[in-house]
């Protein structure tokens, strides 16, 4: 049944050399473009999040005319500006043994040995100098009382690698990087475009030079050219309808790029967060993320026996009275070295695990407790202890140790409270995994490229360093790595090709047929007299996704859902309805198009996961799991890159391989025990 | 739990806006402020009608696009709350709700309950920044300790969402809330010594520019903040714009 055309394993362009030389040597040789012609060469950046507003900066500092895009009224908005616990740094302030090399083997050792070791290595490497660039900006990240940087653990390894600003270290890094674009805005070096969607690449004699972008405000469609164009647009968790993305970030402009010869790179690797808030009822809309960072001091558990269990669903117990014995704290028990700070997939699958045996203790038995009670005890003793405070009292070590808590998480805590209305600190938080992160994105080489010349990808846009599965705090960390350091020398490698070109026309045949097309696209949704609201069609690709693609997958779920996608989308371009007109301003219809586009890359993430016959980092097959339910890996058949080239219908793109060579680390088995 | 809500619609900049009522009926009370308008406007749409425009995005009170004036506030009765963080059990059952969009001569309305807020870009373009290159070869982090207390209340200041509350909230439609807390921020920490008194200087003078009124001292503005910018940062940025001044003046 599979007739794949497979190609010979595709060039990343990885330089050649010993690892830790690589990029300094590339770095060195790279071709240059001199300040002058800088002048006539135009770049756009699309999106201006951590990787688009780092890209678009730096971009113009080096003096290349750069316009930015993005669909909220601000490039501060960007959706990274939710980003909560942390960002890694190989510093080592901490002086607890890490290094370069230790980030470079733990993110390959988090995305389960899916990923690329140049690139990977790269990201380690330029991660110390992200920290002193951030604060140099001004973002004020936490520090201690002697004035230096404080660090916290994340899950998946063992060291203290991780800076953050309260649990808002997204805001505080996305407005040092909009701070940074806005002045080059402010020295009219980046023009900016805000409430704008990039709605197509227009290709031009094989090489990306320029867009269709739609005016939200106005719904006019209008033509930009340039000699490069970055994608910095994000994730496509939203494919889910529910995730903890924000309620607009879409896979659109990586799946235009996709269709114009970006090939697709393993679109089913997505990460199912273990603590976010659970399903309230049918109107939800988005989930809410609890940062990995509590699983530094929060302990997981859910109860051993099932009358607690339903005691404790009826509410005739509280979690707080039941005694420790009585407690299953499963992580722990069953992950004894990492206990709750294994990877985020594994405490997932945990999580699942102990609900499908009925433990769940909420109403819809989809949740865990989270519990802070240890932690504000530990943290109140220490307290009392640097007060002097001899033989504390119970109620003075909970007070301080709330204190402690408080200085750490009070956000997280509040935001907790305000959607739920309980208190974190008085009851355990109830949590259940959720859509959080995509691993998979547009194929990019070493140079962040994409399979069309002059057409690149950045941030989790890309899927370059990750794997199958990502460690926390280490997204952020990629996004700024993109933009500010690696992009500017790699781009300008390519530019130096097109000093002579000249400003790109935007009157040309192909600038025509993308308009055309985006143009009769819109018309097409506007006219057909549907009567379905868009959401409806959205929530139910969602439920196709998570049911057979989510947390745990198989061949036969696969194929189906390939086949409930095709014929839901069929309805949704018959019965589809957009109110109002689509020359003003218009959410429905921006959500239509987004929605469209979901249609088909869920296909595709469904079709990537059939091929992915084996179990890796986020994407768990049933059918290849050991005794004790733990993921199987199949490291002769699958320690590739899945490449999809676009050929008409989305599952049946074509498949190209890029092997995967690991030189500088062994194959293991993933083992948190 | 029903309500009845009283809207404000307007289709486009120079249309003419006016008040609509609906009714919502079967809202549970789990349910934030935009997910209870969600359900309208699935209404609307099934009925063939135009939904509520509004903005919104990350519905975790951290972007700050959500800007709703609910029943004479900026985001609602709850202090420290935005729009998308307001839960429906905050009201009465059967309560009359009225929603109209931030209203301020800087901040024009572009449909319905959205506004344009580009103005506050434009203040942070004129100075809200650090002037260092983003080559990374700065120096280590921990080169540059920086006392907790000073560190922590940047941090406080650097929170701002940048949502418009504190403009929809003054009767003068002053901005100065939101201009003090970058000023700040930045005045509190050693890298921002350097462009202190310009930064001040010209970020005031910008927002002057774009329409923004002057700050009286009603406070108003600290009340309605959802993340809690203090008025105190207004006294830094009055004391270093003037340090400005006279410094100009010489
Ligand atoms: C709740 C939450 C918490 C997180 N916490 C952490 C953390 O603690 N540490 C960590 O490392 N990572 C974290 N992550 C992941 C991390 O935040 C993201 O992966 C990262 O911020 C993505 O940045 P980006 O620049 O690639 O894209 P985004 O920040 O998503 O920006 C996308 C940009 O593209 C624009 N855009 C998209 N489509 C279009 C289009 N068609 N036309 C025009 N513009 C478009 C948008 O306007 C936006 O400006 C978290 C994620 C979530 C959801
Ligand atoms: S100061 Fe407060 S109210 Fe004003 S923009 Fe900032 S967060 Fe919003
Ligand atoms: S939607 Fe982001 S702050 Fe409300």
């Amino acid at each position: 049944m599979r007739d794949q055309k497979q190609s010979a394993s595709m060039d990343a362009k990885v330089p050649q050399g010993p690892l830790a030389d690589k990029w300094t040597q590339h770095k060195n040789h790279v071709n240059l473009v001199n300040p002058a012609n800088k002048r006539s060469i135009d770049v756009i950046v699309v999106g201006t999040g951590l990787a688009g507003s780092s890209a678009a900066a730096s971009l113009a500092e080096m003096g290349y005319n750069v316009k930015a895009f993005c669909f909220q009224d601000s490039p501060r908005r960007a959706h990274s500006i939710a980003a909560q616990g942390g960002i890694n740094a190989a510093k080592n302030y901490q002086n607890d043994g890490d290094s370069t090399f230790r980030l470079f083997y733990d993110t390959i050792k988090g995305g389960d040995y899916r990923s690329r070791e140049a690139n990977v290595h790269r990201l380690a490497e330029v991660s110390a100098n992200i920290i002193d660039q951030c604060v140099m900006q001004g973002v004020p990240f936490a520090r201690d009382y002697g004035g230096m940087l404080d660090n916290r653990s994340f899950g998946g390894v063992q060291v203290s690698r991780t800076f953050y600003a309260k649990g808002q270290t997204g805001q505080q890094l996305l407005l040092g990087a909009y701070s940074a674009l806005s002045r080059q805005i402010g020295q009219g070096k980046v023009e900016m475009f805000n409430r704008h969607e990039m709605m197509d690449v227009v290709v031009v004699d094989g090489k990306c030079r320029g867009i269709i972008a739609r005016n939200l405000i106005t719904g006019a469609l209008e033509r930009h050219s340039a000699h490069a164009v970055v994608l910095c647009t994000g994730g496509y968790g939203n494919t889910f309808f529910l995730s903890t993305n924000a309620m607009g970030s879409n896979a659109s402009a990586a799946w235009k790029a996709h269709r114009k010869g970006s090939y697709f790179a393993n679109p089913c690797y997505t990460q199912i967060h273990p603590t976010c808030i659970p399903v309230s009822d049918e109107a939800q809309s988005k989930l809410t993320l609890m940062s990995e960072s509590l699983r530094n001091d929060g302990r997981i558990w859910v109860p051993k026996h099932k009358k607690d269990v339903a005691a404790i669903r009826s509410g005739a117990l509280k979690p707080v009275d039941l005694v420790e014995e009585d407690r299953d704290y499963y992580l722990e028990r069953r992950y004894p070295a990492f206990g709750n700070l294994v990877p985020r997939d594994v405490a997932s699958r945990a999580a699942k695990e102990r609900c499908d045996a009925g433990m769940g203790v909420n109403s819809s038995g989809q949740a865990v407790f989270l519990d802070f009670s240890s932690a504000i005890e530990r943290y109140g003793k220490t307290a009392a202890n640097v007060k002097g405070i001899e033989s504390p009292s119970a109620e003075q070590i909970e007070d301080l140790g709330r204190e402690a808590v408080e200085a750490k998480y009070g956000n997280l805590f509040q935001m907790y409270q305000q959607i739920t209305a309980d208190n974190p600190y008085e009851t355990p938080m109830k949590i259940y995994p959720a859509v959080h992160y995509t691993m998979g994105g547009l194929w990019v080489d070493y140079n962040l490229m994409t399979t069309v010349p002059g057409l690149y990808a950045a941030g989790e846009a890309n899927f370059s360093d990750h794997g199958a599965n990502r460690l926390g705090a280490s997204a952020l960390m990629q996004g700024l790595a993109d933009g500010y350091f690696v992009l500017p020398y790699t781009i300008g490698d390519y530019l130096a090709d097109d000093i002579r070109t000249g400003a790109i026309s935007t009157e040309g045949a192909e600038f025509d047929t993308a308009e055309r097309g985006v143009r009769e696209r819109i018309e097409a949704l506007m006219g057909n007299g549907g009567t379905t609201p868009v959401d409806d069609f959205h929530r139910e690709l969602g439920k196709i996704m998570w049911n057979k693609c989510g947390m745990s997958r198989n061949a036969t779920d696969l194929q189906s859902a390939i086949i409930e996608i095709q014929a839901l989308r069929e309805r949704f371009y018959k019965d589809v309805r957009i109110p109002g007109r689509a020359d003003q301003f218009n959410p429905e219809l921006d959500k239509a198009g987004r929605v469209a586009d979901f249609l088909e890359l869920g296909e595709l993430m469904c079709k990537d996961a059939l091929e992915r016959n084996e179990s890796c980092g986020g994407h768990f097959r049933e059918e290849h799991q050991n005794a004790e339910g733990e993921a199987d890996r199949d490291d002769i058949n699958f320690t590739h890159v899945s490449s999809w080239e676009f050929t008409g219908v989305p599952s049946e793109a074509t498949l190209h391989k890029e092997e995967l060579a690991f030189e500088n680390v062994e194959l293991k088995t993933r083992s948190y025990k | 739990m029903n309500f009845t809500l009283k809207i404000w619609r307007q289709d486009g900049p120079k249309s003419p806006g006016r008040m609509v009522t609906y009714p919502v009926t079967g809202i549970s009370d789990e349910m934030s402020f935009l997910e209870m308008i969600d359900v309208l406007n699935d209404q609307l749409v099934r009925n063939g009608d135009e939904p509520v425009a509004f903005d919104h995005d990350c519905r975790e009170g951290i972007c700050g696009m959500c800007s709703m004036f609910i029943n004479g506030e900026a985001h609602g009765p709850n202090r420290l709350t935005t729009t998308c963080q307001l839960h429906m059990r905050s009201f009465k059952d059967g309560e009359t709700i009225y929603i109209e969009p931030w209203r301020a001569a800087a901040f024009p309305i572009i449909r319905d309950l959205v506004v344009d807020r580009s103005a506050m870009d434009r203040v942070m373009q004129s100075g809200g920044y650090v002037s260092v290159n983003t080559s990374g070869n700065t120096v280590d982090a921990n080169a540059l300790p920086i006392p907790k207390p000073a560190a922590d209340e940047a941090f406080q200041a650097a929170a701002c969402i940048g949502c418009g509350a504190c403009v929809a909230t003054c009767k003068n439609a002053s901005a100065m809330l939101f201009v003090s807390a970058k000023v700040s921020q930045l005045a509190l920490l050693p890298q921002g010594q350097p462009e202190r008194l310009n930064r001040a200087e010209s970020m005031v003078e910008q927002m002057d520019l774009e329409g923004f009124g002057n700050c009286t001292n009603t406070g108003a503005c600290e009340v309605e903040c959802p993340v809690g910018i203090s008025l105190d940062h207004i006294a830094r940025m009055n004391r270093d714009f003037l340090h400005a001044k006279v410094a100009k003046k010489g």
